[in-house]
């Protein structure tokens, strides 16, 4: 279980508790938060979960896999701290964690 | 005006096999995509990328299903309207009258949107400034090459789209490329081309590197990029590529007067019928209590979506459940002995 908390791009802040095993993506998804659309459902298809890590934290997650970075070509105004929350996997190391969401997704 | 039993909206998996239960109950239907090809998602998204899940295929890839979906429709020789949208739905008497962008025309008492998660349309440039010269001089396709002859061209993208143009271009036109990363996700050999073009100074390289801004007066003169540090540098440019991949967007269904939940059509699980008589929804776009977005429940969704259509289609005929295996009927139209 890890405290995630989201914030939109107005700033405005979410913090829930998700469980293990969950991404952070569904994390958002299951809890109504708004700012991150997961079009193509969590299968790294589409580039509507991207996310801002708040920059203590990206390095500390697991390295993206393959193929992440070329979605994330695709993202709205992607940086050096983008990630697709659908494949940020929570376990009880992420307790903490913030996530920024971009203006939009699409 | 075409009349049809059944309109689908959607050339995707689901939309390709609700098209075969309807055939195989003895309904028309006439198929509508964005598209320039057949398949949807599964040939857009990820063609060469295996899928697990489909009942009694181990295995296949996005395309393999989808030409196998296709074989299987094709004794009916339903119509594929491609690279077309519908963007317009009003009722008459008892039908629907389905209107397209490239202005055909459909009358039908059923429409099927097996619209996946919408239509795909580029992604743009968020530079507010883009828009000005959207479709002139900021393009996101490029529908005539000539245009570019000895002009500055810059493209901004990694993927093949990006590079194979920043090559093709390179021969009659001074081309700058810009990506955010320094790795590309093209084919290795187009990477590797790109790269001794730069070498060359044939091309401009210019990567960790994005949009800021494009200026010109009138017509376009430059574009400034920037880095994540916030270094900005000015290339002149005639015209601005944009292959940032696509995006789906829902499009006109919101105008429909639907139903709608986020982005998804509520429907109810009994045939699949929307809150609008006729117009049913199936696939990723519906939603129920329990629906999961696998291919498979939306070739179930489908199935029953056909048998309520023929309520409408054949309103003074009862609908005779039959299996292929045994119904001659099936057999004809299926055009096997």
């Amino acid at each position: 279980m890890a405290k995630i908390k989201y914030i939109e791009h107005n700033g405005k802040e979410h913090v829930v508790e998700v469980q293990n095993g969950l991404t952070v993506m569904e994390g958002a998804v299951q809890n109504d938060i708004p700012g991150i659309d997961a079009d193509c459902g969590g299968s790294m298809s589409c580039a509507t979960c991207h996310v801002y890590v708040k920059e203590d934290w990206y390095d500390k997650l697991p390295n993206k896999e393959m193929g992440e970075d070329d979605m994330l070509d695709q993202a709205f105004e992607p940086n050096s701290k983008s990630r697709l929350s659908c494949q940020i996997m929570v376990s009880d190391d992420l307790d903490g964690l913030s996530v920024y969401m971009p203006e939009k997704q699409v | 005006m075409i009349k049809t039993d059944v309109v689908i909206i959607g050339a995707g998996p689901t939309g390709l096999f609700c098209a075969h239960q309807l055939g195989i109950i003895g309904l028309k239907c006439e198929i509508v995509d964005n598209l320039d090809k057949i398949g949807g998602q599964c040939i857009e998204l990820y063609p060469d990328k295996p899928i697990y899940d489909i009942p009694a295929v181990p295995e296949c890839t996005g395309e393999e299903l989808t030409n196998n979906l296709i074989e299987q429709i094709k004794p009916f020789n339903f119509n594929f309207h491609l690279n077309d949208r519908v963007q317009e739905l009003s009722n008459k008497n008892d039908d629907w009258i389905v209107k397209t962008i490239s202005g055909k025309k459909f009358q039908t008492p059923n429409v099927v949107i097996a619209g996946g998660v919408g239509s795909f349309e580029p992604r743009k440039f968020s530079t507010k400034s883009a828009e000005k010269f959207d479709g002139t001089s900021v393009l996101y396709s490029i529908k005539d090459k000539t245009i570019f002859k000895d002009k500055s061209v810059a493209i901004f993208g990694g993927g093949d789209s990006a590079l194979d143009w920043a090559i093709e271009l390179s021969n009659n036109s001074k081309v700058s490329l810009i990506h955010r990363r320094d790795e590309f996700r093209g084919a290795p050999a187009s990477v590797q081309k790109i790269k001794e073009l730069s070498k060359k100074n044939v091309i401009n390289l210019f990567t960790k590197y994005s949009i800021k801004d494009v200026k010109g007066n009138g017509s376009l003169e430059e574009v400034e990029i920037k880095s994540e540090e916030g270094k900005s540098k000015i290339i002149k440019a005639d015209y601005v590529l944009g292959f940032f991949g696509l995006i789906m967007k829902l499009g006109p269904i919101v105008e429909w007067g639907l139903n709608l939940d986020k982005k998804t059509i509520p429907v109810n699980t009994e045939n699949f019928e929307t809150n609008k008589k006729g117009i049913f929804a199936i696939g990723d776009i519906c939603t129920y209590p329990g629906k999961l977005k696998l291919i498979l429940s939306g070739f179930h969704e489908g199935a029953l979506a056909a048998r309520g259509c023929f309520k409408y289609a054949r309103p003074n005929e009862k609908y005779r459940f039959e299996f292929t295996t045994a119904s001659s009927t099936i057999k004809d139209r299926l055009g096997v002995k």
